[in-house]
């Protein structure tokens, strides 16, 4: 049976790791590669790594330290920020990623998903979307430029729409980061992620709000999403990657043990 | 001396890093005489198999590739899209491909049009391999996962060429063998400790 996947999230700043609290306050909390080795090691089914000042920032972003993390895992990875164009994503891929996440720039360009595909293949284009909930409409709107307060802003798009759109437009695999929950560490937005599996046919990836191993239980078997990604969690010690899959397998979810 | 088909496609520092740790010798071939000098090849592929076939029939290799794998049984593994370059065909695309394990590669989302699993296929799953393939040797048949991620899987003509089988909507072939020809449609470079064993394996063949 294909296996959930548990999928820490590593923030990274000019070659470090950073952890956000809702996007701010950022502390660095150790060196790339040792940090990536530990997880695989640890278990990790997969790894993301976010380099979160990239898209708001606009300047061209040092993206060597993705040769040095291939270098020593063996477990699939993840690029995400400032990928702006076929030509930035083939750099990553080439220094050994194996799939590249666009979020921002997707806003700005939704073509970008379609040549992605054209070019990688379906399977290497993820595309994040910021989800945050606006309670004088009452909707779920996607946002961009979160990695940076200022540039934070709404998008013309409902998240729905969005999610419908990114998969027309080939997208392989949809991150849905659920603002309001993310870094409070109180679960993951489950009637949002419920809502968008049903309407998502690409693998969907919840993000945001996990601070217990029950929140993980939960996402999988009431949300039925494929993978669950979290950062402070795991980075802080709170939970362990061993522990959390033995729970999870204890409680039905299907695990790589 | 293992040779890293490097024809323009596909990652082969993970290969190359994995077989290092192992002590394994290995290069990354880019002229016909790095071909010569192996004893085995592995064709790592991604993305489109229209593409990948074009890269391949245009690299300077091809013929070394060709010669060695089909008149002098050199064992060759094909990854992926490297796999499915094996088979004559591929609903993907149009180009043909090399025909070395008699099959097609078909479309998983037309298979799985009557399931609401999500596509790609993506993720760590379960692999029963068959009694004895030696690309398998020392795996416990309980607890063999391997990462996939794709949307097309090869389909043989002959059942005795499926070495492995996944399901994922439907049961498919995921490794194939014909004779000196394998495929794997997983990506033991990315499999961790499962994929180290199965590339020791191929490389002890």
């Amino acid at each position: 049976m294909l296996a959930k996947r548990l999928i820490p999230c590593l923030d990274v700043r000019d070659g470090k790791v950073v952890k956000g609290v809702q996007f701010r306050n950022h502390e660095i909390i150790g060196d790339i590669v040792p940090l990536a080795q530990r997880y695989a090691e640890a278990g990790a089914d997969e790894l993301v790594f976010y380099d979160i000042t990239a898209s708001s920032d606009g300047r061209v972003v040092d993206k060597s330290w993705v040769r040095r993390i291939a270098e020593v895992i063996d477990i699939p990875f993840c690029v995400a920020g400032g990928i702006k164009s076929v030509a930035d994503a083939g750099k990553i891929l080439e220094m050994g990623a194996d799939k590249v996440s666009i979020n921002s720039p997707a806003l700005a360009n939704p073509q970008l998903i379609a040549e992605l595909n054209a070019t990688f293949g379906q399977q290497c284009v993820v595309v994040g979307i910021d989800s945050f909930f606006d309670v004088a409409s009452g909707q779920y709107q996607v946002y961009q430029f979160t990695g940076d307060e200022s540039r934070t802003q709404k998008t013309q798009w409902l998240t729905r729409d969005w999610v419908a759109e990114v998969q027309r437009l080939g997208a392989g695999e949809i991150v849905l980061n659920c603002m309001n929950q993310d870094g409070v560490r109180q679960g993951y937005d489950l009637a949002q992620l419920k809502s968008i599996r049903d309407l998502c046919r690409v693998p969907l990836i919840a993000s945001g709000g996990a601070g217990t191993m029950q929140h993980f239980t939960e996402v999988f078997s009431t949300a039925d999403v494929d993978g669950a990604l979290a950062a402070s969690v795991f980075h802080k010690g709170i939970i362990q990657i061993s522990e959390l899959k033995a729970k999870l397998i204890a409680d039905g979810i299907s695990i790589r043990p | 001396m293992i040779a890293l088909i490097d024809y323009g496609i596909g990652n082969l520092q993970a290969f190359l890093n994995l077989y290092q740790r192992l002590h394994i010798p290995v290069m990354v071939a880019t002229t016909p005489e790095h071909i010569e000098q192996a004893d085995k090849l592995i064709l790592p592929g991604v993305g489109h198999f229209d593409h990948a076939m074009q890269l391949f029939n245009a690299s300077v290799m091809k013929d070394a590739v060709v010669r060695r794998v089909t008149e002098q049984n050199v064992p060759i593994i094909g990854i992926c899209v490297g796999m499915q370059m094996l088979a004559f065909s591929s609903e993907e695309g149009v180009e043909p491909g090399l025909g070395w394990v008699p099959g097609r590669v078909r479309s998983l989302k037309n298979a799985l049009a009557h399931t609401q699993l999500p596509m790609p296929h993506m993720g760590w799953n379960d692999v029963v391999a068959a009694k004895d393939a030696p690309l398998f040797k020392s795996f416990n048949p309980d607890d063999t996962r391997f990462y996939f991620l794709h949307s097309y899987y090869f389909e043989p003509e002959q059942a005795d060429f499926c070495m492995a089988r996944c399901d994922y909507g439907i049961s498919f072939s995921c490794a194939v063998r014909k004779g000196n020809v394998f495929g794997v449609q997983f990506h033991p470079e990315k499999s961790h400790h499962f994929g180290e064993q199965l590339l020791k394996n191929f490389a002890e063949l």
